[in-house]
């Protein structure tokens, strides 16, 4: 078959035309071709005339490497004498880039035993990963003991500026949210306790509700989301560009410098936004209650006041140190988990997200259990 | 040669020709005027002390930064003049290798030389991925490396990855950043070697942006001096190094400079022996 790339006369294989990357496909269809296969016999027997080719190129010349075997190519110089000196160097060159074999497959496995390997993987990653919390709370809360007696090694300015970081700028986003959660509860308890005609209930509801549970709950899934991957970004960033190792290598203790002022940080403004959002949420709720219940705003107070003790509000403040300390503790490890790519940043982010939310969660409903438990 | 008879342009006609470019970042200007020619084949080293614009000038060449003044013409087309689809065409055929490899990090090594082929010359992955190999052995990498990820490379091999990156296209010009940065004496003159071999082999041209005099010895046809905001003198490495300003004096003749000319004579010397 006479084609645009490759002929045959006689005992001749003639290659000619542009042996490029842009006519790569083409020329190794023509290549793969039954007719042309047949006519061409073993090419590394035939003799094999190079003259018309007008361009060549690394594709290319793998191309003809691929077809006349690396040993010809090599000796291109005694049978190919009139080829440019630089094509020569090209086909020598690439002859001896392909002389070892250069494919490797990587080790495959059956389906069962992939699933099983990952299955067992992930039991694995789980432990290790909650040992490793266990592991770096003891270490941050031993870093914090032995610090509390040296007030020279308080690092106030590095705390105040995550203080503004995670709590002042989180402030607006907290108060809207429990705002707009507080008027949704209140008009779910108006709903339901309509039937019974005791809507003045829903006062009480959305007390309880915001006091206990859901002001504590919402700042801190909000931080979770909001600081746990910003402590990740910023530590996983510092990881990989070694500013980590730089610091050890000064003698100087990242646990200390890096994540006692972020976790401090977390202690001071998470009970404050709980604090701010309890009040949103029962803003919310008293908006509801005055526009949709005819319940006056002066009432909503006093009902609150007479009959909701401090007790459900220092319940739900008392949970605040805690999940800060776990947002913090978690979003600062997986930023230390951090290895080079791009691609382990985004990964320890995500991660340091959800567990975070979901030691949050879990934590409180713990907690929720407790409380019950002891009738506070 | 087989880099002249490519599409555009006459084979004579220099391969990039930067005329009265001015870069300025706020108040600092970095170029002032400056006018540079790199010739069709040849490997042009760029030389010049911290903070005279090496890379800057790079990437206003390479388009990643629009210059302020002046003209930048590469491969007889202006690059800022050209809309997204002629400026692709233009760009296929350059090759980058950035200071720090500039690898994806989420690709193993053999994906990262088949992306450009794959979206580029619209190969198959299979076709790509078996180039990408050949490519990888070509610049002197152990075949089991077409499958580690970057991150678990050494200096030299991410620099010889992200050679063979740069070279996936069959590039008509190739800008190298500092490609011997941060490699053992013995890796950097097998790359200043591996540099020749390849242009002889491939015909492309180089703009070498560097600190290395050895690889200015051993590599380099010509050397350009950044200085004083614009290119200070361009020409062989003997009479560069011969021009009386204070800096190329510091620079060429110094105890490091007098190591590699020293270093350069004498395997010269011997290869005549040779011969």
């Amino acid at each position: 078959m006479p084609s645009e790339w490759i002929a045959r006369h006689d005992q001749t294989v003639a290659l000619k035309g542009e042996w490029t990357l842009a006519n790569y496909r083409h020329i190794k269809a023509a290549l793969n071709h039954n007719e042309t296969r047949a006519e061409l016999g073993k090419p590394t027997d035939a003799t094999v005339s190079l003259d018309a080719i007008t361009r060549l190129d690394t594709a290319g010349a793998i191309l003809i490497v691929e077809l006349i075997g690396v040993e010809k190519a090599q000796a291109v110089a005694d049978w190919a004498g009139e080829l440019p000196k630089e094509q020569q160097a090209l086909l020598v060159r690439i002859a001896e880039a392909m002389e070892a074999p250069l494919d490797v497959d990587p080790p495959s496995y059956s389906r069962i035993s992939q699933a099983l390997a990952s299955v067992g993987q992930h039991m694995a990653g789980l432990c290790s990963q909650q040992r490793q919390l266990l592991a770096f709370i003891g270490l941050v809360m031993a870093t914090l003991f032995h610090l509390v007696l040296q007030p020279r090694h308080w690092r106030p300015t590095a705390t105040v500026a995550h203080i503004q970081q995670s709590g002042l700028n989180a402030v607006p986003i907290v108060a809207l949210l429990t705002f707009m959660v507080g008027a949704v509860v209140a008009f779910l308890g108006a709903t339901v306790l309509q039937d019974f005609g005791a809507t003045i209930y829903t006062i009480d509801l959305v007390a309880f509700s915001f006091l206990r549970e859901f002001g504590v709950l919402l700042a801190a899934i909000l931080l979770a989301g909001r600081t746990a991957s910003a402590f990740t970004a910023q530590i996983g960033a510092m990881k990989s560009n070694e500013e980590i190792d730089a610091l050890q290598a000064q003698g100087l203790d990242p646990i200390e410098l890096l994540v006692l002022p972020r976790v401090m940080a977390m202690l001071i403004s998470l009970p404050m936004l709980a604090f701010v959002g309890m009040l949103s949420g029962l803003a919310g709720g008293a908006m509801v209650a005055h526009l949709s219940l005819d319940i006056s705003l002066t009432q909503f107070l006093t009902t609150l006041q007479k009959d909701v003790s401090v007790m459900h509000f220092l319940v739900g403040l008392s949970k605040a140190p805690v999940f800060a300390f776990v947002i913090a503790v978690i979003g600062c490890l997986e930023g230390f988990k951090v290895s080079g790519s791009a691609q382990s940043v985004g990964e320890h982010t995500t991660s340091s997200v959800v567990q975070s939310i979901f030691m949050v969660i879990l934590i409180d409903a713990v907690a929720a259990l407790f409380f019950m438990e002891m009738g506070w | 040669m087989i880099a002249s008879d490519k599409p555009t342009g006459q084979s004579n006609q220099p391969v990039i020709k930067v005329r009265g470019l001015v870069n300025r970042f706020g108040a600092h200007v970095v170029h002032e005027n400056l006018d540079l020619t790199l010739e069709r084949g040849e490997i042009l080293g760029v030389v010049g002390g911290s903070g005279t614009g090496k890379s800057v000038l790079l990437r206003s060449i390479v388009g990643l930064k629009r210059p302020n003044d002046g003209t930048v013409e590469v491969l007889g087309t202006t690059l800022n003049e050209l809309n997204e689809t002629q400026r692709s065409q233009i760009e296929r055929r350059f090759g980058v290798l950035f200071q720090r490899g500039a690898l994806f990090s989420s690709l193993n090594l053999q994906e990262n030389i088949a992306l450009p082929l794959i979206e580029h010359a619209k190969l198959p992955r299979e076709d790509a991925e078996h180039l990408a190999r050949v490519k990888l052995s070509l610049v002197g990498l152990p075949p089991q490396a077409a499958l580690q990820f970057p991150e678990s490379l050494s200096g030299g091999m991410v620099k010889r990855a992200a050679l063979a990156r740069a070279l996936a296209l069959d590039p008509d010009i190739l800008f190298l950043d500092e490609p011997t940065a941060g490699l053992d004496p013995i890796g950097a003159a097998a790359f200043d070697q591996l540099l020749v071999t390849l242009r002889d082999a491939l015909g492309f041209s180089v703009f070498l942006v560097t600190h290395d005099l050895d690889t200015l010895y051993a590599a380099c046809d010509r050397v350009a001096v950044l200085s004083q905001k614009r290119v200070l003198v361009v020409d062989i490495i003997d009479k560069v190094a011969g021009t009386d300003d204070e800096w190329i004096q510091d620079y060429f003749h110094g105890p490091r400079g007098r190591a590699a000319q020293r270093a350069h004579t004498g395997s010269s010397n011997n290869a005549n022996v040779q011969e």
